[in-house]
């Protein structure tokens, strides 16, 4: 079996079937327990089904009385191949941030689309949001083939209705599937009801997936997390995120100038030589440096860019709006500064991304803006397609995360 | 990096990340396998020590073998142990006979808050894990609760790209939950690979062993042989019961365990 874990978010509009297509695919793949099963068909009390999917997943009370999810949650199956933690999403607008809570977590985007009502406002809104936070893989179920007589026709105009909305925002799916998830049409076994489909049932494709693993490599970035003194000795606590650290190496302290030697790298309980990208561990520098929470240590020949002002694509996502010049926290990575949005160049609705306005005054939820930001004290940042790492941030105001955004410079 | 790896960093990153923001913070040990893994992550993430109070809340009808773990560990990595009790409660013989729920929230639940108001700490970690509960599976990483030590489920902060709730308001405290995204058998399997100690009702006797611990009086063992850590993973991965199917108080009545969670259980 495979060493790592796919993890897969499950998105689209309200009641398009996302919470019914996991529960269905976690009880074809086995991979529920039998005291759960007992324990939900026992609640379900829909007459005509035997059990209803979807309560799987939908665990608070209040999800399960209106048949809405509120919001993420994960759960795992597995297959011969390898295991799976797909993450469930709420479709409906009101929950957009908890669906970004679960997107931002996953390695690929399942888009389920509901073939009698077609492509929805959250299903292009979904959409955009995965290319927003760099998900390029997506694949697309058209869902309730069962409602529509399992026509190819359907078939064919949802997809080409969704592929021209896909290409716009730069997402190219690899798979299109007819399913019912009510009836597991096409979901673990190939359907008899859909001849014309030439496909494999999501799972097997699934399954011939590679995970697609990003090795990270590239120039050093290591952001410091805090300082631990103990004896008398200042560790500094933090994970290379980018690149390698090696012992001896010289690196620099941004956003300053300073620079330094690496004396010693520690992953306790051992010391090592040097540690990779996705390594959490703690550093002893052989100059005595003030450095602390927020800096960022990196190669000294190719450090990133320490500047105040800059642009980027901002999603809104707090109910209360914003209005410019209003004061925010910047945090990218572990950095931290007050800041000001100077302007909004433009503002487009996140599900038709038609503009709004141009020179906007104010930002509301769920709308994007592309913004001019200046920063209290500069920041090392780099745009987003060539450093994720220091090329998307949040921004705070008082103790809430607002928006999410992605550095275009 | 291996998948056991990626869990490692992860947790150590989210467990720095507390308490770089959050000095006055404790951790919640319940002295099972889950919290104990905590436990050594912690240590992990700050050169073997842990600089902060390690809180146990005692029910006083805890399995024997679990107050014998406690003191030996706590001893050998030198904790700060606060043991809280709500002696009241325990001295009137409240107990998990008439009602589950209630036994739960005076014992566990109260206990919790009277000590979290002595000492004042602004965050507390906890090793609940997604898979344990469906209620659990809708937490977050950095969850907020209100001076009544409420859950507003119904209005999570969001969560993206590492970026956590730094800031709580003076009368909130958060709950931190670096072990979020690991399995029963992920937890296993680390147990295994750092042979980190574990208490012997994990391991079968007599053809039974525990799941999951906590009161004795509430807790049922399942049937089973494995009496090692290595006959624990591999019946794992074909057991088709839940972990906490031997939990009284998650079966009393429907959503009990979001009542529980809700007014400020685990």
């Amino acid at each position: 079996m495979e060493e790592h874990k796919l993890r897969l978010v499950i998105v689209g509009h309200v009641d398009h079937g996302k919470s019914t297509f996991i529960g269905r695919l976690l009880y074809d793949t086995g991979s529920l327990e039998a005291d759960k099963i007992e324990e939900i068909r026992k609640k379900s009390n829909q007459p005509g089904t035997e059990i209803e999917f979807a309560y799987f997943l939908d665990h608070l009370e209040e999800e399960r009385v209106q048949g809405v999810t509120i919001d993420t949650t994960q759960v795992f199956f597995k297959t011969q191949k390898r295991e799976y933690v797909i993450i469930d999403a709420p479709g409906h607008k009101e929950f957009v941030r908890n669906m970004i809570t679960g997107a931002s977590q996953a390695d690929m985007g399942i888009l389920i689309i509901d073939a009698a009502e077609g492509v929805a406002e959250q299903t292009r809104r979904h959409a955009y949001i995965l290319s927003l936070l760099g998900l390029k893989r997506v694949m697309v179920m058209v869902n309730k083939m069962d409602k529509v007589d399992f026509k190819e026709a359907v078939f064919i105009q949802v997809k080409q209705a969704i592929d021209n909305f896909l290409s716009e925002i730069g997402i190219k799916p690899n798979f299109y599937v007819p399913i019912s998830a009510l009836n597991g049409d096409n979901l673990v076994h190939s359907s008899v009801k859909t001849p014309w489909y030439g496909g494999r049932p999501f799972v097997e494709i699934l399954d011939g997936l590679d995970k697609d693993i990003d090795t990270r490599e590239g120039y050093l970035i290591f952001p410091v997390q805090d300082i631990f003194r103990y004896a008398d000795k200042r560790s500094i606590l933090g994970r290379v995120e980018r690149g390698v650290i090696r012992k001896g190496q010289s690196v620099k302290v941004a956003p300053g100038n300073q620079t330094a030697k690496i004396k010693a790298i520690e992953r306790y309980p051992l010391e090592v030589d040097s540690a990779a990208a996705g390594q959490s561990l703690s550093l002893i520098l052989e100059d005595s440096l003030f450095v602390e929470r927020g800096n960022i240590i990196c190669d000294v020949e190719h450090a990133p860019k320490v500047i105040d002002s800059f642009t980027a694509s901002v999603f809104w996502l707090a109910g209360k709006e914003f209005s410019k010049k209003e004061q925010l926290i910047f945090r990218c990575s572990t950095q931290e500064t007050g800041c000001k949005i100077e302007e909004i160049k433009r503002k487009i609705n996140s599900s038709t991304l038609e503009i709004i306005e141009e020179n906007a005054g104010a930002l509301r939820e769920l709308e994007v803006g592309q913004v001019a930001i200046k920063t209290k004290r500069p920041v090392a940042i780099e745009s987003f397609s060539d450093s994720p790492e220091l090329g998307r941030f949040v921004l705070v105001r008082g103790e809430h995360i607002c928006a999410g955004g992605i550095i275009t410079l | 990096m291996s998948h056991l790896d990626e869990l490692e960093n992860n947790s150590i990153y989210i467990i720095r990340e507390a308490y770089a923001k959050f000095r006055n913070i404790a951790m919640l040990w319940s002295i099972g396998k889950d919290s104990t893994t905590l436990l050594w992550l912690i240590r992990k993430s700050f050169l073997g020590r842990v600089p902060f109070p390690v809180v146990h809340i005692d029910t006083s009808y805890k399995f024997k073998e679990i107050y014998e773990f406690r003191d030996t560990y706590a001893a050998e990595w030198g904790l700060n142990l606060i043991i809280l009790r709500n002696e009241k409660a325990i001295k009137a013989g409240l107990s998990s006979e008439k009602n589950k729920f209630n036994c739960c929230t005076e014992l566990k639940t109260n206990a919790l808050k009277t000590g979290l108001k002595k000492h004042d700490f602004q965050a507390l970690y906890l090793a609940i894990r997604r898979d344990e509960h469906g209620i659990r599976a809708k937490e977050r990483v950095f969850s907020p609760r209100d001076e009544d030590f409420e859950w507003d489920y119904k209005n999570q902060p969001p969560e993206l790209w590492n970026q956590y709730k730094l800031v709580a308001r003076e009368e909130e405290h958060l709950r931190i939950h670096p072990l979020l995204s690991w399995t029963e058998r992920d937890v296993w399997e680390y147990v295994k690979r750092e042979d980190i100690p574990v208490v012997s009702l994990y391991f079968a006797r007599n053809g039974k062993r525990y799941r999951s611990i906590g009161c004795e009086c509430c807790c049922n063992p399942v049937s089973s042989e494995a009496d090692t850590v290595d006959k624990i993973t591999e019946e794992l991965k074909t057991s088709k019961v839940s972990e906490r199917s031997g939990r009284a108080q998650d079966k009393e009545s429907d959503y009990m365990m979001q009542k529980l969670r809700s007014l400020g259980y685990m």
